[in-house]
């Protein structure tokens, strides 16, 4: 696999640490630490912070039963907790949110199909399935777009984007992505707001295919 | 035997880093024996001339203290950690809940919780510390920073009802052997972040705070101190850009 050449931005990553971060967007920068070595240590930095400012948190009592309650506990059983791990090009997170549901693709017409995984409160993350050489609609954003490259590549007017690659977009950004040459192009993508397309056609469309 | 143990630890810091590294007397000076001082008395010294070549899980004493053995002692919560993971050591799980419960419950407060709200998530958070010590790894995180994310993820995962994404872990290269002076470093590292914390400017301690604590938005950030969000943002970067310097100047 090429080496990963678009991060996370720092800021992002600390704001995935404290959980500020949109659950749609945790999901994307999630399941590019699940793929990339430097943003992971970059995510230990942040919080080793988080881990410093814990400690020298003001400390406030608990309750006097708070630690006999707890240790009564130690010896219940947890509650089994699923575990969805990594499947092929689809990582941890990715599989997290299909909860051991199979993939289901929707097309949206010229080969490019979508897979919406959460949709809610602070926006919504899907897959996007490209096949090679096709554009995504010219679109910009009303708010900020998350793009992983889980399979295959593309590029636009700002780069390429292989596996790995996480494409941010915000309102200054208008592209036109083109998945390149090969297998076809899968992506993770999170937004927190509708993406406006620019030709008409797809406008109308938009609140039908909930893009 | 490769290790020996400088007779006061607690002035005494140097030589360090273990291995062939110059140029780190200074930090003799991060130690303020004003401040947290279990992890100052439990920092070890090393006088190596090689790495060490074995490895000893530590054991907390009833009391709580570090036993020192091989003459190399981590910091106080992660040998509570290691106790708990290694051994279920309930002593050193109850020592831990003492120091730790009042600052996650403080901590969880300037979160946003509500204080009933507040003790009910660091029950959670001590249990889950309790049932998932076993993923703990010394070479890869802090103790603080590993509790920290528990925290984090248990408050987010109460309040929210939805589980937060998780990154896969990534598999250390084959034959990576556990090496204390890795996790010593580590170690080091989190004193030297603390002092670096200590150090900046309010307005840029408080930026940070927020940002790791108060569970706050850039947006939200600007709006609660009513400074436009561009000076918020900078400054978050400015502070960051700080640590990561001071950070630096350790490897």
């Amino acid at each position: 696999m090429p080496a990963i050449t678009h991060h996370i931005p720092a800021p992002m990553i600390a704001a995935y640490a404290s959980g500020s971060l949109p659950h749609a967007f945790s999901m994307v920068v999630a399941s590019h630490l699940s793929l990339c070595h430097d943003c992971q240590a970059a995510l230990g930095a942040h919080q080793a912070v988080g881990g410093a400012l814990l400690e020298e948190a003001a400390c406030v009592a608990v309750s006097q039963d708070a630690k006999s309650n707890l240790m009564a506990q130690l010896d219940e059983p947890a509650a089994p907790e699923p575990l969805y791990d990594a499947k092929g090009i689809y990582p941890g997170p990715v599989m997290q949110s299909l909860k051991g549901q199979p993939l289901r693709w929707k097309t949206l017409g010229m080969g490019v199909k979508q897979n919406i995984l959460f949709e809610g409160q602070g926006g919504s993350a899907r897959l996007l399935y490209i096949p090679a050489g096709q554009a995504v609609p010219d679109h910009s954003h009303n708010g900020l777009e998350l793009t992983l490259v889980l399979q295959g590549s593309f590029s636009d007017e700002t780069g390429r984007f292989g596996v790995g690659d996480v494409e941010i977009g915000d309102e200054t950004l208008e592209h036109t992505p083109v998945a390149d040459a090969g297998d076809p192009c899968i992506c993770l993508a999170a937004t927190d707001a509708p993406l406006r397309f620019k030709a008409f056609m797809p406008r109308l469309l938009q609140p039908l295919f909930r893009i | 035997m490769c290790y020996a143990a400088q007779p006061e630890a607690d002035q005494v810091l140097v030589p360090w880093p273990p291995i062939g590294v110059s140029g780190r007397a200074k930090i003799a000076a991060v130690h303020d024996p004003t401040s947290t001082p279990v992890r100052i008395r439990t920092m070890l010294t090393l006088n190596l001339d090689r790495p060490p070549d074995n490895f000893t899980v530590l054991r907390a004493s009833p009391e709580g203290k570090a036993v020192v053995s091989n003459e190399q002692t981590y910091s106080q919560l992660t040998v509570w950690l290691l106790a708990v993971r290694d051994h279920r050591d309930r002593a050193a799980f109850g020592d831990m809940f003492d120091y730790l419960a009042p600052r996650l419950k403080g901590f969880v407060i300037r979160c946003g919780a509500q204080p009933a709200l507040a003790e009910e998530i660091v029950q959670d958070v001590m249990l889950t510390i309790w049932r998932k010590a076993g993923m703990f790894d010394p070479h890869k995180a802090q103790a603080s920073a590993w509790i920290y994310q528990i925290a984090r993820n248990r408050h987010i995962d109460i309040v929210r009802k939805e589980n937060r994404p998780v990154p896969d872990e990534l598999g250390e290269d084959p034959g990576t052997e556990p090496d204390a002076s890795q996790i010593l470093a580590l170690e080091q590292e989190t004193l030297q972040l603390k002092q670096a914390i200590e150090q900046l400017h309010p307005d840029q301690k408080e930026m940070i705070e927020k940002a790791y604590i108060g569970d706050l938005t850039h947006q939200e950030i600007s709006t609660q101190t009513g400074l436009p969000l561009g000076t918020v943002k900078s400054r978050i970067r400015l502070g960051l850009g700080r640590l990561r310097k001071e950070l630096k100047g350790l490897r």
